[in-house]
């Protein structure tokens, strides 16, 4: 017998499999399909203060291993997540679920996070500094270290539970940032959100995609995530959340063997919904397999 | 929604560009006329969004127009090829509201999810006038097929080369119909949306991300809030529409 659990700033989970914001909803979509409580926890859909519709289609275009999405944050907004999203939630998944929080002022970031620390549901937040698809907002956050302690202060301000800050590859240094949120109290790293990209269609000679850029996802970005895992894992104390590109049990032990407590399977959910059922369910035999009985014991077992 | 392994039964050529794909496996997923599957091509990314042209309980029909790589390797599929498929997807047509005399549009590669729609309202014993529009002669499909339904069938030409010449609304104006049905591309939706009298429903189509429900991708503004066209529709009534 193999044991999956793993411990996320203070909450044990089954197992350290996450699907990624932005990729599973609010779990309803998922939930239809299999029971979303074999899951370590979700991410659910980045949550502002007013509902937002988002970007302009199309928002999604095809990369060799992987896509480009400019989704741009669209969300019911926090009232509602409250109102409807959490009730209904509760009904299928049973799990402390990961609050996914995200802003375009410091303000903003603080008032969705003091109306979700109240509901009970929520075992974590993870604030989004990252988001390469709004404008004045999101990664603007995260590609300085001083903006993103500024937001990490006014969150933890305000916050009972767990505040993981997830951050952007789009920056020069990650490690500085990722340094920066943990000297202010961010109780763990998430990384890395999509990396800013293009494609251009030949016929019409313009970008595929309305907002001309996106974040470019998928199997293509597994190694630069790897890398930045493994950077910011020498840097910093606090539990880091690994992601990027995973596809399956043996892309997990990969992460975690780069420095990730926990992982979240983001782009995999869009191409098979059941992969994250399936990652869960294969990855006992494949730490079998490599001859690994507790995963808490490779988290960082690469360096 | 099934994540299904479906074999291909044929896969012939009816026009230069257009394809139609028989696929075999447990189709039970698929309830209505108008959904889509999302067939996962060998070395691309996202899956293909494709509308069920056809389907019974083992056979699935997919009217297919080659736009770009993905449906190019489609294209040269052989009988005995199989592809993962996720069956069961988008809400289809509802037949319920069509009233005795239904009026089918469809333009070009929009003709095939109105095929076995076509089927079912006959077979709830209502009369049926399709009009199907395409550029020029030569890209005509499935004339014949819906005749063979017991449907009247109507075809238009934007050249004049075959049919009536014009747009599927300069076919339509003698018609007493009690509701309408259309698919196309989106200007002939406009136009038909401007040019109908009754209430009808529309199916549209989009990029899709994952295309049941999860990414936000295909989202659109309707009347009645912001809707996703892969799980919300691709089917929307004309009172949904922001026109």
């Amino acid at each position: 017998m193999v044991n999956t659990k793993v411990m996320l700033a203070g909450i044990e989970m089954d197992n350290p499999v996450i699907p990624a914001s932005g990729t599973f909803g609010y779990g309803q979509e998922f939930a239809e399909l299999y029971d979303i409580n074999c899951l370590g926890t979700f991410s659910f859909k980045g949550t502002t203060s007013e509902p937002r519709f988002g970007n302009p289609t199309p928002r999604i275009a095809e990369c060799s291993a992987g896509m480009i999405n400019a989704v741009g944050l669209q969300n019911p907004g926090v009232d509602a997540v409250v109102s409807h999203e959490l009730p209904e939630m509760k009904k299928f998944f049973h799990k402390p679920v990961m609050a996914n929080v995200c802003g375009f002022s410091l303000e903003e970031y603080a008032h969705v996070c003091e109306v979700l620390d109240s509901e009970e549901q929520i075992g974590w937040f993870e604030i989004n500094i990252s988001c390469p698809n709004v404008h004045g907002g999101g990664m603007s956050f995260g590609t300085s270290p001083c903006a993103a302690a500024d937001v990490v202060k006014a969150v933890k301000k305000v916050t009972t539970k767990p505040v993981i800050i997830k951050l952007s590859p789009n920056v020069t240094d990650i490690v500085s940032i990722a340094k920066a949120c943990e000297a202010e109290g961010a109780d763990g790293i998430s990384m890395i959100n999509t990396m800013l990209g293009m494609r251009i269609d030949l016929r019409t000679k313009k970008p595929i995609i309305a907002n001309k850029m996106g974040g470019f996802s998928g199997p293509a970005i597994k190694p630069v995530a790897l890398r930045m895992v493994y950077q910011v894992y020498e840097a910093v104390s606090v539990p880091i959340v690994g992601m990027g590109g995973l596809m399956n049990a043996e892309d997990v032990i990969e992460m975690m063997l780069a420095g990730a407590t926990a992982v979240e399977v983001g782009t995999a959910n869009l191409i098979d919904p059941f992969v994250c059922k399936k990652i869960v369910d294969e990855l006992p035999a494949v730490m079998e397999k490599y001859g690994i009985k507790n995963l808490t014991d490779i988290i960082g077992g690469a360096h | 929604m099934q994540q299904q392994i479906l074999q291909v039964k044929e896969n012939v050529k009816l026009t230069d560009s257009i394809y139609r794909m028989v696929l075999v496996g447990d189709m039970s997923a698929i309830k209505n006329s108008g959904e889509f599957v999302n067939l996962e091509i060998p070395g691309y990314f996202l899956r293909r969004p494709i509308s069920v042209c056809d389907f019974n309980a083992n056979e699935l029909t997919l009217i297919y127009k080659v736009v770009g790589k993905g449906t190019e390797v489609m294209s040269g599929a052989v009988a005995g090829d199989s592809y993962d498929v996720l069956l069961g997807l988008g809400n289809g047509y509802d037949t319920t509201v069509s009233g005795s005399h239904a009026l089918l549009l469809g333009g070009g590669v929009g003709v095939p999810p109105l095929y076995n729609l076509c089927r079912r309202l006959i077979s709830e014993g209502k009369k049926v006038t399709v009009v199907l529009g395409f550029n020029t002669a030569n890209e005509i499909f499935y004339e014949n097929e819906f005749n063979a339904l017991g449907a009247d069938v109507r075809v238009t030409t934007v050249d004049g080369s075959y049919g009536i010449k014009g747009f599927v609304t300069d076919a339509i104006a003698d018609i007493d119909y009690t509701y309408f049905y259309t698919c196309g591309p989106e200007p002939m939706l406009k136009a038909v949306y401007r040019a109908t009298k009754t209430s009808g429903q529309f199916s549209f189509e989009s990029r899709m991300g994952c295309g049941f429900g999860a990414c936000m991708g295909c989202s659109c503004k309707t009347n009645f809030g912001n809707k996703r066209i892969c799980k919300d529709g691709p089917v929307f009534v004309k009172e949904e529409i922001l026109w």
